[in-house]
């Protein structure tokens, strides 16, 4: 239910980059958004279309790539990727331990976008 | 036809929420105020718990409140009745508090004057839980009506909170939940978090919570 906000918050960086760089129409907006995250693609597709309409962004689709739940072991620094619903019962494949900071997995980054 | 060009953008989407609130944070901390979020599914006690809250803390703790409702001021009439500074934001169909509507409140409620305020957000368990209200704490409430299963439905919300309250647990004898393993979910989404059972009917566990307030409480007044 929060796409809209988070759709409003996409449309306003995408329409300054587009003014920042003379663009004549953006075709496609490609987005990282964590696996944490709930967001529906369909839903934030659909207000992004209501709400782009007469804009520079108009009929451009989004692309959501999915961003893996990420730690990082605060004893011995190795990366590694856990289930959304393990998050803290799994154990570091470097020294076996069970103390992992949340490093990846949030994200909501607008990573680039396709223009004309 | 043109060629498409790219252009990078690597711009966090909720950058001005995140700043917003960390300006929050800092304001608050500047008059030792405590900003708790409480957050937790439609009918799960949060308002009872907070009424709870203000007669175990009275006499030590000067508290307020920021409701936060859909399109409604039952819950703050409720707190303001008890005489409970209480401000009502109402969120105009929005489904979560952001730091922007959260400063609102602050604005209204005199802050500098309190040591504690708690958030009372919106009843919902997805959305609050993406979204940095400038809170130090962040609390949930699961109730026992609602099932041991959630953490597998919500694990964001899980694994942001630092306690989580469960509650009505006057009604366990009634139902199938398993405490065992909700412990066990929850445990492995967040080792960090403080489970404490409470029912804000029959006054049980209260007085735990109200005991990890008051530290936490002082706490932060010493360290900020």
């Amino acid at each position: 239910m929060h796409e809209l906000p988070i759709t409003e918050s996409i449309l306003n960086i995408v329409i300054s980059y587009a003014e920042k760089n003379a663009v004549k129409k953006v075709m496609a907006i490609n987005l990282q958004v964590g696996m944490l995250s709930d967001l529906e693609d369909e839903w934030i597709q659909r207000y992004f279309d209501h709400l782009s309409r007469g804009t520079v962004a108009e009929g451009a689709k989004l692309k959501i790539e999915r961003m893996p739940i990420k730690l990082q072991c605060n004893l011995c620094a190795t990366l590694y990727e856990v289930e959304k619903t393990n998050i803290g019962d799994t154990v570091c494949p470097g020294c076996g331990k069970n103390d992992g900071k949340l490093i990846s997995g949030r994200e909501y980054h607008i990573r680039d976008m396709e223009v004309q | 036809m043109e060629g498409v060009r790219l252009i990078e953008v690597k711009e966090d989407i909720l950058a001005d929420n995140i700043k917003i609130a960390a300006g929050v944070r800092q304001r608050l901390s500047n008059t030792k105020t405590m900003l708790l979020n409480l957050m937790s599914s439609p009918g799960s006690g949060k308002t009872s718990l907070i009424l709870k809250t203000f007669e175990g803390l009275k006499d030590s703790i000067r508290l307020g409140v920021i409701e936060a409702d859909i399109d409604s001021t039952v819950d703050a009439e409720k707190v303001a009745a008890r005489g409970i500074p209480a401000i009502q934001l109402r969120t105009g169909g929005f489904c979560h508090l952001d730091a922007t509507m959260v400063t609102q409140g602050i604005d209204a409620l005199a802050a500098n004057k309190l040591d504690l305020i708690i958030i009372e957000n919106v009843g919902n368990l997805v959305c609050p839980a993406e979204f940095d209200t400038g809170a130090h704490k962040n609390v949930m409430i699961l109730s026992v009506p609602e099932g041991d299963d959630k953490p597998l439905k919500y694990p964001l919300m899980f694994s942001i909170c630092d306690v989580l309250l469960v509650n009505k647990i006057d009604y366990l004898s009634l139902s199938d939940f398993d405490m065992v393993a909700l412990r066990k979910r929850v445990l492995a989404l967040n080792p960090n978090i403080k489970i404490i059972e409470v029912s804000c009917k029959t006054g049980a566990g209260i007085g735990d919570w109200i005991d990890w307030l008051n530290k936490e409480v002082a706490a932060f007044s010493l360290s900020v």
